[in-house]
């Protein structure tokens, strides 16, 4: 049996990276994620890899950006408000198609908020946070093993897509520890012809977002728009407990799936058939499947850390053909096992109600 | 003489290409220098380039060798960014008032401070070219640009920010210099310093930072000549040219 280590899911975030042959690391210090921080101080330059603590997030997303256009890969992470800060590099980084790996370990907001665990930086994350038409891929774990894997995945589809891709976890996921199973990547990047290295023996490589030509940039735009439908079709991800034949479907990722993955067992010693359908791509966002997979249910619960936000591509992907609830929290508020099985109760019984009229 | 050949050729490093600058513009000049000094140098082939945003952003069509755009004031992060993880390669910012000294300024300072094995070449023509003549931190006390009509109250609007003289406080850059493009003395002053420049990060000895005063009679509202006699003149009074650090020692303070 492989090797199982103890440890806090930031570390394994880290861990992942060095793995995933993470050339640079650049950051800046903000709770509750500085333990990537920290590792990366601790593992990066011993193995004579680049880690800097930035001035800032900004400087930091742009020193990504220009490890990105030298060819190599590179890595940054923060939480909501400094990740609001990366919000211009990765537009840029997007424009430019550079690949590269955005953590944020989400806290509470809006504004400074607070450091306990939160999903209202979902919007931000996959609606294009930046300014512009783009998309970067959403990754969103829900376990350290996941922080760990999900890692590992993003470098490989940062390169595959030459596109920035973020792994959304929170706080909670990133302070919590489990046992992790490393293991190595499955390919080593892949050749950049396109990266600035020095025109040697070739024409000279320019990497630029700023297209003034007449038309230009509206053709850049709707090639980003054919990479990212493409990227739609091969890379959507999900997981599903229960889904057969079940009631009720509950829909949630990261820290809220984990409390519905305890709560299917829980209902189910009450007579309630429940299930869950867990986005672990949140852009692409698995729309077809859960449509799917709803089809069977007789209603949908979305449960989140925040007033609603993935619930909107939830309704949008059932387009009415299942009834939608919602169960949230807010401000670092976590939705307990408890509240979320009394709202099971309330439905079956609207559900019953319903079927009796 | 060596320094004569390029009188009627253009640099390798140098795209033929017309360029769209406004006439009596000091980046053409800045441009032909930059590509001279890499061609004596010979590295061309390992030399990568940073575009600011402001009139030079389009600076990747005029250097025949890589050139990379950044994000506006982010120049000096991107080339860290490059230099840590290809430090054999020769990378230089080129960056313009508002880029290095207003919304770039913690960058500037940051790598300056961490002492980057980077050359920054900073063209200081004391107004925002791109976006209309707007005022920039190096506005001189008095000049009128779209932003301040009634000319630049250090009240309100505060002094021009000397740049150089900013960098000198910290430990690390190995050369800082400030020369002024309003004379063929000037012009060939400036090619030195850049040659100075350069080299310093050929040899890996750290931070150089050149900071060109130039001509803008657009906004200036100038001719071209007088723009000339504003730079030697005005300019010069406000930031004085001179190394201010050499071999890694403070010089002029």
């Amino acid at each position: 049996m492989r090797e199982r280590i103890l440890m806090m899911g930031n570390e394994a975030i880290a861990e992942a990276a060095i793995r995933a042959g993470c050339d640079a690391y650049y950051g800046y210090p903000i709770t509750p994620q500085n333990e990537i921080g920290n590792y990366m101080a601790r593992h990066m330059p011993e193995r004579g890899r680049v880690f800097v603590q930035a001035e800032s997030e900004l400087a930091a997303i742009n020193m990504v950006f220009g490890t990105a256009v030298a060819g190599k890969r590179a890595m940054t992470s923060s939480s909501s408000p400094g990740v609001s800060l990366k919000q211009e590099g990765i537009s840029y980084l997007a424009g430019a198609e550079l690949p590269a790996v955005i953590v944020n370990v989400q806290r509470g907001g809006p504004g400074l908020g607070n450091i306990a665990p939160s999903q209202s930086d979902y919007f931000q994350a996959v609606k294009g946070g930046g300014h512009g038409d783009y998309h970067q891929i959403v990754l969103a774990p829900d376990s350290v093993q996941e922080m760990y894997d999900l890692t590992m995945l993003a470098f490989e589809l940062a390169d595959r897509y030459r596109n920035p891709v973020m792994i959304l976890a929170d706080g909670r996921l990133g302070q919590m520890m489990e046992p992790v199973v490393f293991h190595e990547p499955r390919s080593s990047p892949p050749p950049k012809p396109w990266a600035l290295t020095g025109a040697k023996g070739r024409k000279p490589n320019m990497i630029r977002s700023l297209l003034l030509g007449e038309g230009e940039l509206e053709r850049h735009n709707l090639r980003l728009q054919k990479k990212y439908a493409r990227i739609c079709r091969a890379e959507q991800r999900w997981e599903e407990r229960n889904t057969a034949d079940c009631d009720i479907l509950m829909v949630a990722y990261g820290t809220c799936a984990r409390i519905a993955k305890g709560c299917i067992a829980s209902a189910a010693t009450v007579g309630i058939m429940a299930g869950l359908f867990r986005p672990i791509t949140l852009w692409p966002f698995p729309s077809e499947p859960l449509r799917r997979v709803a089809s069977s249910a007789k209603c949908v619960l979305v449960i989140e850390m925040s007033a609603g936000q993935m619930l909107e591509d939830v309704r949008l992907a059932l387009g009415g053909s299942t009834p939608t609830h919602f169960i949230g929290r807010m401000g670092g508020g976590v939705p307990d096992e408890d509240a979320v099985l009394q709202k099971l109760r309330s439905l079956v019984r609207s559900l019953r109600k319903r079927k009796s009229l | 003489m060596k320094k004569d050949i390029y009188i009627r050729r253009r640099p390798k490093s140098l795209t033929s290409v017309p360029t769209h600058y406004c006439a009596g513009c000091g980046h053409g000049i800045v441009h032909r220098l930059i590509a001279e000094v890499v061609d004596e140098l010979g590295i061309r082939e390992k030399t990568i380039g940073i575009a600011p945003v402001g009139c030079a952003v389009l600076a990747y069509f005029y250097f025949n060798f890589d050139v990379t755009e950044a994000a506006h004031g982010r120049c000096a992060a991107v080339a860290t960014g490059i230099k840590r993880v290809l430090p054999d390669r020769i990378v230089f910012s080129y960056q313009g008032d508002g880029d290095l000294a207003a919304i770039g300024l913690a960058e500037t300072l940051h790598a300056a401070n961490r002492g980057e094995n980077i050359t920054v070449v900073f063209v200081n023509n004391t107004v925002y070219g791109m976006t209309g003549g707007q005022m920039a931190p190096t506005t001189l006390t008095g000049q009128k640009t779209a932003t301040s009509p009634c000319g630049r109250d250090p009240v309100t609007m505060g002094p021009p920010l000397r740049m150089c003289e900013l960098l000198n406080t910290l430990d690390r850059p190995y050369h800082i210099e400030r020369v002024a493009l309003d004379s063929p003395a000037g012009v060939r002053k400036a090619k030195a310093a850049l040659l100075k420049a350069f080299r310093v990060q050929l040899e890996n000895k750290g931070y150089s930072f050149v900071e060109i005063l130039a001509s803008c009679p657009t906004h200036q509202r100038v001719n071209p000549a007088q723009a000339l006699k504003f730079v030697g003149e005005q300019m010069a009074a406000e930031f004085p040219p001179a190394v201010f650090r050499e071999e890694g020692r403070v010089a002029h303070a």
